[in-house]
């Protein structure tokens, strides 16, 4: 018979091990990880490119390394863990339902649970590319996964589509395994991805970025033969501005999102802007007990940021169980996005249940140069902060003080802006 | 006297420098609004360098390979000599975090380190 | 000598060998691809017409009918998924009216069960997502959606149970009478069969203008372009949705999938290429905007995959099954409605190769078969017991779907069983989420390489040149 639990944590990536470690930290003795890998470190395992952990250890670990340090850390905590093991189902009265090969299938009846599922890759479907359905068509996460833990090359000739991160990492990762990365495409006119990797990975190599672009068309029946980009004015291809490019391989980088079917089952209250739950300043979602932190919630730029919000989440939910539950009855109010601010988390918050600092992330739906971030409590503005640029692919983090949240009792909401600055 | 054009790497800003040269030696930085962008400048014209991170093959691990670094920056020049040399090493498991797997990567001096743990096959 | 070849391993193929699996005969099937179900089968509605919309008088009314009726004895005895959830044709304006009645009228002389026109009250009441224009609709209970690949293993697997065999890989070029029988030529060698079935379907013209030269016969390859959408949407309708067919062509259908998805299509549109199932932009953007006129506010959002298949149109439009020159069955302009009428063409053309070998029944044929177990149908206890006897069954390779290995082992083991990524998606629905096949095509890939005891670089995705691996890292350097 599985032993229960007080706190089960459902994914053993980076927000899954630092909320775990967190919530041990704070006294929670009765807690499991579920990790449907065969390992912790969730994506991280087959993120090898270094970059990783300079806000949390002042130095540049590779993807494995930075998992390494939370996987060495729980472990040491004596955190148990179990892998190869699936979340079936998460019920509303927080039963968790799961199985794995020794165990079978097993439920759990935890007191509170984190959400750490993650995320998914957009695939192709999803962005209604026309043509063929060959082989050769990878997501830019799977190519990733076959070349830097298998050790495999899933192609030759290769095209990119989506210049978000993961797209700019396999294009320099493929090339060094001795592909050849002929182009990268861009449905928008910016980039999603990081200077950095813009530099370091296409230009280091030669390859070129083309924004506005996107592929209309796929050739080959059985292998990828070749593909067809077009520009793209006002989110349609453009006829007559078609090129061809012989490859044998497609590498779709065209989005993340965040995974949250066991949540919806569960009637987690998902944002439909973020595809993760709406969550209080606790990180709760809208069934009381039930916390989400790092890609399930919002898909971040920086794994560091994942690692601080789920332990933040760790912490909440540990205070939620040593307090046997008893929530603070406090007026909650929303937070509103203005002027080109896409979401908020958290987008609603208990001033009363603030501590010292609110923690408060936001992505901006468009490139804005010398903008202010602006908060205003009601109709007065408590934070400001000058941003000479803002982008899309970068989370944007404020943090606010509890006393400020509180001196306005009657305020109905919390507004986040972009003013001029 | 001689420029190049970069982009700064230093923030998401992606300042547009303009470095000047008078015999290889940086006369100045234009274009950044803070002293990264100059740091950065005068490093990338003159000794540009990366860590290079790969894959080596692995006999009798759990996986097929092992993901690896170089211990420090190597010359960007080299990136590619570094990686060829790594074509033909085969480590047996276990390997371990950190574990050198080459000594000296194409004479770099700068050693090619795993960065994850591959057990060895049950 | 084989006593009778089948080319095609398509729906039709398959049927007619299951039936054919009646008699003492020794039965090979065979198709130019790797597996069971690769061509027309595999990408169309997956609908069972109720049978009011082919012609009175003509072969495919009479066969969609019967097909329709003998379904769900069928999806029993040979475990397929079957739901008959009913269909309506929507009526969106009153200019329709004698449109929707001739229709019906044509449904009730075709022998169609339960056909009725109903208001636009208890439309709405049926689908509380239909378009505010709609005036009527016609209501069929009888029809029924059905999984085309389940049911397509389902009649290849009791034929193969029942001792046909199945070779693929082998494309057919050439068909010529000889003493006693047909030569067969194949892209593996010659073959001879007393009898030939042609169930060759997009290209079933080629082999029937060789053998019966003096009849051509013409098909045309007509492409239908479909969405398949996330199971979030699933439920957006409950009943397959026509609309009425009018001056402006056919419409687009909107129905729920036996597995929870939302399937919206096809186009209808007439290639040259047999093997030219790409969609296109154009072919999309029609969808898109046939789709809203039957169903409001469709969630295309949640699309997850698109696709195209081919019908085996020929202009004279109804099914060509009959003995076109001694010796040689045809079963050929399979198109719509050919899926809901497989199980009565497939006894129609087993009857007539019977008749003309004059074949004896088998006694120890064995009509029945078990699909692949699917372990959250079982109840916590049973699925835990299963787990316990075969910890396969705990372990869950394809996240979208809750696909264990268990499943896809019992898929590769079966006969003719899985060898390719589709071929392990089709028949458990490992890869046919929304993620489609991201997280878990490596972990398949895996385990056929094991079963099948090959390199993991040579498997594929749907055999032949399709391999999705090409090589080690650094090899190339």
């Amino acid at each position: 018979m599985m032993k229960n639990a007080d706190l089960v944590i459902i994914g053993g990536g980076p927000a899954g091990l630092a909320a775990a470690i967190e919530a041990r930290r704070r006294g929670v003795e009765n807690l499991l990880i579920l990790e449907r890998d065969s390992e912790l470190g969730g994506i991280l395992n087959q993120c090898i490119h270094n970059g990783f952990g300079l806000h949390t250890f002042k130095e540049e670990l590779t993807g494995p390394e930075y998992a390494s340090r939370f996987i060495q850390q729980a472990s040491d905590l004596g955190i148990p863990c179990k892998l190869n093991t699936m979340v079936l189902d998460l019920a509303a009265d927080k039963t968790v339902t799961a199985m794995n090969r020794t165990d079978g299938l097993f439920q759990l009846h935890p007191k509170a649970v984190v959400l750490a599922m993650g995320c998914r890759e957009r695939p192709r479907g999803a962005l209604n590319i026309p043509g063929y359905r060959p082989a050769g068509i990878f997501t830019a996460g799977t190519a990733q996964r076959l070349v830097n833990m298998e050790g495999y090359l899933p192609g030759r000739k290769v095209v990119i589509l989506g210049s978000g991160d993961i797209g700019l990492i396999m294009a320099r990762r493929m090339t060094l395994e001795g592909a050849e990365v002929q182009v990268v495409a861009e449905l928008m006119p910016y980039s999603g991805g990081l200077k950095r990797n813009i530099v370091q990975c296409l230009d280091d190599y030669g390859i070129p970025l083309k924004l506005s672009h996107t592929v209309v068309d796929i050739q080959g029946k059985e292998r990828v033969e070749g593909v067809t980009l077009a520009r793209v004015e006002n989110g349609r291809p453009v006829p007559g501005t078609e090129e061809h490019y012989d490859c044998d391989t497609l590498l779709l980088s065209c989005g993340l999102l965040p995974e949250n079917e066991l949540s919806r089952a569960a009637g987690v209250q998902l944002s439909p802007v973020t595809g993760g739950p709406a969550v209080n300043e606790s990180l709760e979602t809208s069934i009381p007990g039930v916390f989400a932190a790092g890609n399930v919630l919002h898909v971040h730029d920086l794994v560091d940021y994942v690692s601080e919000e789920a332990g933040a989440a760790g912490a909440h939910a540990a205070a939620y169980i040593q307090s046997a539950g008893r929530e603070a009855q406090a007026a909650a109010l929303p937070v509103l996005c203005r002027n080109g601010v896409r979401y908020t988390v958290p987008s609603t918050v208990r001033p009363a249940c603030v501590g010292d600092k609110l923690t408060l992330r936001f992505r901006v739906d468009n490139v804005y140069q010398n903008k202010k971030i602006a908060v205003y409590l009601g109709g007065a503005c408590i934070f400001t902060r000058r941003r000479p640029v803002l982008a899309p692919g970068e989370m944007e983090t404020l943090q606010l003080k509890g006393d400020l949240l509180r001196q306005d009792p009657a305020a109905g909401s919390i507004t986040v802006t972009l003013e001029e600055a | 006297m001689e420029t190049r054009e970069l982009i700064c790497i230093g923030c998401p800003m992606g300042c547009p420098l303009t470095v000047t040269l008078e015999g290889g030696a940086v006369t100045a930085v234009q274009g950044n609004t803070c002293p990264r962008g100059d740091a950065y400048g005068r490093k990338e014209v003159t000794d540009p360098t990366r860590i290079v991170t790969s894959t080596v093959r692995v006999k009798g691990g759990v996986l097929p390979a092992v993901s690896c670094k170089t211990r420090s920056d190597v010359p960007k020049g080299k990136i590619f000599d570094v990686v060829r040399a790594l074509k033909g090493v085969e480590v047996p498991a276990p390997v371990s975090i950190g574990q050198v797997l080459l000594e000296d990567a194409a004479g770099t001096g700068v050693a090619v380190v795993a960065t994850k743990n591959v057990d060895a096959k049950p | 000598m084989t006593d009778i070849i089948i080319i095609g391993a398509g729906v039709s193929g398959c049927a007619i060998a299951r039936e054919l699996s009646r008699y003492k005969a020794d039965i090979l099937v065979l198709d130019k691809e790797e597996d069971v179900c690769c061509g027309t089968s595999k990408a169309n509605s997956a609908i069972v017409h109720a049978g009011f919309d082919a012609r009175h008088g003509s072969l495919m009314a009479r066969l969609n009918v019967e097909g329709s009726k003998r379904m769900p004895a069928l999806a029993k005895e040979l475990d397929f998924a079957y739901d008959q959830c009913g269909s309506l044709v929507v009526c969106l304006s009153e200019a329709g009216r004698p449109r929707l009645q001739a229709l019906y009228e044509n449904g009730v002389a075709n022998g169609v069960e339960g056909l009725r026109i109903i208001g636009r009250e208890e439309l709405l009441a049926l689908e509380p997502h239909i378009a505010g224009e709609a005036v009527a609709a016609l209501w069929a209970p009888t029809g029924a959606i059905v999984c085309p690949f389940g049911l397509t293993y389902a009649f290849a697997e009791n034929a193969a149970k029942n001792g046909v065999r199945f070779q693929f890989d082998t494309a057919v070029t050439g068909v010529k009478p000889i003493e006693g029988g047909w030569r067969v030529e194949t892209s593996r060698g010659p073959l001879k069969a007393r009898l030939v079935v042609n169930a060759a379907g997009v290209h079933a013209n080629e082999l029937h203008n060789m053998a019966a030269p003096g009849d051509p016969m013409q098909i045309i390859p007509r492409r239908g372009d479909y969405f398949l959408l996330d199971h979030a949407a699933g439920d957006y309708v409950r009943h397959t949705i026509f609309q009425l067919p009018g001056p402006t062509g056919k419409g687009v259908l909107v129905t729920p999938t036996v597995h929870g998805n939302l399937l919206v299509g096809p186009t209808s549109i007439d290639i040259e290429d047999k093997e030219a199932t790409a969609t296109t932009a154009a072919g999309l953007a029609e969808i898109r905007a046939k789709a809203g006129l039957a169903v409001k506010d469709l969630p295309l959002r949640q699309t997850i995959t698109s696709f195209a298949g081919l019908r085996a149109h020929e202009p004279r439009h109804d099914f060509f099954i009959g003995e076109a020159a001694p010796g040689f069955v045809d079963c050929a302009a399979i198109e719509s409605p050919g899926l809901s009428s497989a199980p009565a063409i497939g006894v129609m053309a087993a009857g007539i190769a019977a008749g003309i070998l004059h074949l004896e029944k088998d006694p120890a044929f064995d009509p029945t078969r078990k699909g692949i177990l699917d372990p959250k149908t079982l109840p916590f206890a049973q699925r835990a017991e299963l787990i316990r006897q075969n910890p396969a069954y705990g372990q869950i390779v394809c996240r979208c779907e809750s696909v264990t290995e268990g499943e896809i082992l019992d898929a590769i083991h079966r006969t003719p069983g899985a060898r390719s990524l589709d071929g392990v998606k089709r028949r458990t629905r490992a890869g046919m989420g929304r993620c489609q096949a991201g997280f878990c095509s490596p972990r398949v890939m895996e385990i056929l390489a094991r079963e099948l005891g090959v390199p993991l670089s040579e498997v594929t995705k749907a055999g032949g040149r399709s391999k999705i691996i090409v090589g080690v890292n650094k090899d190339a350097l």
